[in-house]
């Protein structure tokens, strides 16, 4: 009866998958260690600190990753529950935490929550941090390759440079986009007027012809590999592409543009909230915290690891921007129902 | 005359169409119904679904602004599926006249690239054209360049992925249907005094129809709704339909809207499919 | 005698190229010691050795191989028999029936992604292993059933005919006859479902979820967070595990090829 046997092949396949699956995390595979499931970003997977985590907690950590805020929301929206720790941008944080989508933190558990930075101790989304807490943070500006663009940008007008056609690329997000148009043009990066909204796409739709790309990952491979020459980036991925390629340079420009915090949560639906806070705090600790800032190259929320890096990181202005540029900078805020105008105009921007 | 399930199956046989029914039903035909259901609703303030009948999204999808992308979705998944034919035609021509031998051989070849992951080799394609990639390493090295060409996240690119993508599923169908073709048509056309070019045109490729429209169908259709392709390969820039519908159900997250696209996509598929089912199946009963 | 023009040749060589070519550079890239961009750096196993050591990777290889064998073996026990019943049915229904059957096959699969997702959403299903499992059957189960009935539809009904005047229960003629001669196809519909399956991304994009990433879905984050050579690596390997896939099916084709013509001069 071959067909029966095929099918019982099978089936045994997954089985036996399946028992080996869950002893292959544990060594001692005599009952399961409780699993944390991580939701980051996916430039922010330090595989070290992780397994450090497990091995002193005798846990283990599963970890996922997305690539933009609203990835992020749509997948726990859609009731991707099973998540217990996420990392939601500032203003996802607190739209999350308005739709009563994270739990409250008890704070006791995350002592290093004292360590923050100063100008990240009393956001306007969460001032009390009672749904998130800063990790990382940084700006958003231009990296461009300065052997080609020998004029360093100082404007974000610079991306708009027909000298540089079909060598730019932009973020894959319509905030960010939207936000450097209409910071561009003077208005506020969270304008809610249509009006605003309209000119800033038809701005955009004119730099179009220009741009490359537009990707959220993929610009710091860009710039090393010289397919792209002036990038609309976040800090961390340039001050990377400047190990790999010395002559890439980060520059804000004197409109400013965005300053972000991306914060570690939990999510309500969490069966793990305790062991999930737990993992907050260690990587908010000033060991941990360190060595990720100079794996990752973004800039730690716990202001004791600033002046304990390298000089080359503490001074590179894509990891942490030098402090006359704070003031003109703009946090990213939620624009309740008129993100239906950004969603439309950026669909309309992509269409053309 | 009603359905008739022949009583002599036995047992297995039944439960297996009861279960297999069952099974379709519920994850198959209930989700394409519920599509249609949320296409007809409207989105929530912050994404998902409000349940509050409205036509709205549907006009949208009407809007020209969304007739843009369905149209070029169709010329691509269209130049597709002609680049397909045409390059792969004389390879399925000589597989299928091949000896047994060699033609296990050639279809082993053929499926070896289509067993690795289909991200992956989609990604060759970006280390190809990358302006640091191997076409253009190679061009500058034999002199043909000076400066890199931009190749990657261009219409080409994005053909080329495509193409590549779907190629052997136009190749097998027109082995089978070129198998068919006896021999012997193509020795009476020589006999007859025509020339090979002659040949082809008025035995083989008539005779070949069938094939080129079941590998027409297999490489329009997935092709129609790829959103991978264009996303690695077009950088973000070249809205297709897969590209929207995926923007709008995890980006935008206006599953009403989501929803509608996805009709309209299937209503696009599913007429070319019964036109194309007449002019073939009719015909072909065998 | 094969008359077979040489344009013909060259457009087929030419083609093979092109099919190879990604594949053949990946893995020749996947030796390289540069970590960004494809200037050659020098020769390295490292790659590799980073690979081996990637437990996220070798988790989602597990969980590719679990779904894909839960599937495939599912869609197997059921399709069998739904083919042999529907290719047996007559009526008026029946066109509707087939086509039912093959629309799953027939439409985008981003469309079944969205289809699933919504379904699971709306009736609190949790996104994980079963999830995909459900979603791979969607198109597994027909495609069983498609390459069942290719081969029922081959099979010369003298056999079962004879078996019966010889006074063989409806049972006997399925297990002793029908499905011993379907065996080849059987084989096949495994082996496709079980790639297929492995290979799938979109509906997996979709319907999955915490913890039950699957290779693909792996490879794509990879990608999209741009770590290069370790993807080569992976991709070499996957590229040399198929073929060594199918080298064995061939071989089991080859056997039973000849098991068949032995068995079929009685």
């Amino acid at each position: 009866m071959k067909m029966v046997s095929v099918c019982v092949v099978l089936l045994t396949l997954g089985v036996v998958g399946g028992c080996s699956e869950s002893s292959t995390s544990s060594s001692e595979s005599t009952s399961r260690p409780p699993t944390l499931y991580y939701f980051t970003w996916s430039d922010y997977v330090d595989p070290e600190s992780v397994a450090n985590f497990e091995k002193t907690r005798g846990v283990r950590v599963v970890v996922d990753t997305f690539s933009s805020n609203e990835e992020l929301l749509a997948k726990i929206q859609s009731g991707m529950t099973g998540y217990d720790v996420v990392a939601p941008s500032d203003f996802m944080a607190g739209l999350m935490g308005r739709l009563g989508l994270l739990a409250e933190l008890d704070l006791a558990r995350i002592p290093h929550v004292q360590h923050l930075e100063p100008h990240l101790q009393h956001l306007p989304f969460d001032p009390a941090h009672r749904f998130a807490i800063p990790y990382l943070w940084g700006t958003v500006g231009i990296g461009y390759n300065a052997d080609v663009v020998t004029n360093p940008p100082t404007s974000w007008e610079a991306l708009w440079d027909p000298q540089f056609s079909g060598r730019i690329s932009m973020l894959n997000d319509e905030r960010e986009v939207f936000g450097l148009a209409l910071r561009a043009l003077g208005y506020s990066l969270n304008s809610v007027d249509p009006q605003a909204i309209q000119e800033a796409k038809q701005k955009l739709i004119v730099q179009k012809p220009l741009v490359k790309a537009y990707t959220s990952e993929q610009f710091d491979q860009l710039l090393v590999a010289g397919e792209v020459v002036l990038a609309h980036a976040w800090g961390g991925p340039v001050a990377r592409a400047m190990r790999e390629r010395p002559s890439i340079r980060y520059a804000i420009p004197q409109e400013g543009g965005t300053i972000w915090t991306d914060c570690l949560a939990v999510l309500a639906s969490s069966q793990n909230q305790a062991l999930a806070m737990d993992f907050i705090n260690y990587l908010l600790d000033e060991e941990v915290a360190l060595l990720t800032s100079q794996r990752l190259l973004f800039a730690s929320a716990n202001r004791h690891v600033r002046d304990r890096l390298p000089a080359d990181i503490r001074d590179n202005p894509a990891v942490y921007p030098p402090g006359d540029v704070l003031p003109r900078m703009e946090w990213i805020e939620d624009v309740e129902g008129a993100i239906r105008y950004y969603d439309r105009a950026w669909t309309e921007l992509k269409v053309q | 005359m009603t359905t008739r399930l022949s009583t002599s199956f036995p047992f297995p046989v039944k439960l297996s169409l009861l279960l297999a029914g069952i099974f379709l039903g519920l994850f198959f035909l209930v989700p394409l119904a519920l599509v249609f259901g949320v296409s007809l609703a409207s989105r929530g303030t912050y994404g998902g679904i409000a349940w509050i009948a409205t036509w709205e999204n549907y006009q949208r999808v009407l809007d020209p602004l969304v007739g843009t992308i369905f149209l070029r979705s169709i010329l691509f998944a269209g130049i597709t599926t002609l680049v397909c034919a045409v390059a792969g035609f004389p390879l399925a021509y000589c597989m299928a006249r091949a000896s047994r031998q060699w033609q296990l051989i050639l279809l082993t070849l053929v499926m070896i690239p289509f067993w690795t992951n289909f991200l992956v080799r989609t990604y060759a394609w970006v280390l190809i054209f990358r302006a640091d990639g191997i076409l253009n390493t190679v061009l500058i090295w034999l002199g043909f360049q000076e400066e890199p060409l931009a190749l990657l996240f261009t219409d080409v690119s994005v053909f080329v992925g495509l193409v590549y993508g779907y190629l052997p599923f136009m190749i097998l169908p027109l082995v089978v249907a070129i198998e068919r073709i006896s021999p012997q048509l193509e020795e009476a056309a020589f006999d007859l005094y025509a020339s090979m070019s002659a040949m082809f045109r008025h035995v083989v490729l008539p005779l070949s129809k069938p094939g080129f429209i079941a590998g027409g169908v297999l490489v329009f259709i997935p092709s129609l709704g790829a959103f991978i392709t264009p996303y690695l390969l077009g950088g973000g820039q070249k809205m297709m339909l897969g590209t929207l519908i995926q923007q709008e159900f995890l980006v935008s997250r206006d599953w009403p809207f989501g929803s509608a696209l996805s009709f309209g996509l299937m209503g696009t598929v599913l007429l070319l499919w019964f036109l194309l089912g007449r002019t073939s199946y009719g015909k072909d009963a065998s | 005698m094969k008359r077979l023009p040489r344009s013909f040749l060259l457009n087929s060589l030419m083609v093979m190229l092109f099919l190879y070519l990604p594949v053949v550079i990946l893995i020749g890239l996947s030796f390289n010691a540069s970590s960004m961009g494809v200037a050659w750096k020098g020769f390295t196993f490292q790659w590799y050795e980073k690979l081996w050591m990637d437990q996220s990777i070798l988790d989602a290889t597990v969980n590719s191989v679990i779904i894909a064998g839960v599937s495939t073996g599912l869609s197997l026990i059921l399709g069998v028999g739904t083919a042999i019943g529907l290719e047996k049915s007559q009526g008026m229904a029946m066109p509707w029936v087939n086509m039912v059957m093959v629309l799953p096959l027939v439409i985008p699969e981003i469309l079944l992604g969205v289809a699933l997702l919504m379904v699971f959403v709306l009736c609190q299903i949790p996104l994980g292993f079963g999830s995909i499992i459900i979603g791979h059957m969607v198109f597994n189960l027909p495609l069983t059933v498609v390459i069942v009935r290719a081969r029922l539809r081959k099979l010369d009904p003298a056999w079962e005919d004879a078996a019966r005047d010889l006074g063989a229960t409806s049972w006997d003629v399925l297990t002793r006859i029908t499905l011993p001669l379907l065996r080849p196809a059987i084989w096949g519909a495994a082996l496709l479902g079980f790639s297929v399956s492995l290979d799938d991304f979109v509906v997996t994009f979709f319907v999955g979820g915490p913890g039950s990433t699957t290779l693909p879905l792996k490879v794509f984050s990879m990608i999209k967070s741009g770590i290069t050579p370790e993807i080569n690596a992976l991709s070499a390997v996957m590229v040399v595990v198929s073929m060594f896939c199918v080298g064995l099916s061939w071989l089991f084709q080859q056997r039973s090829a000849t098991a068949a013509s032995e068995s079929s001069s009685l």
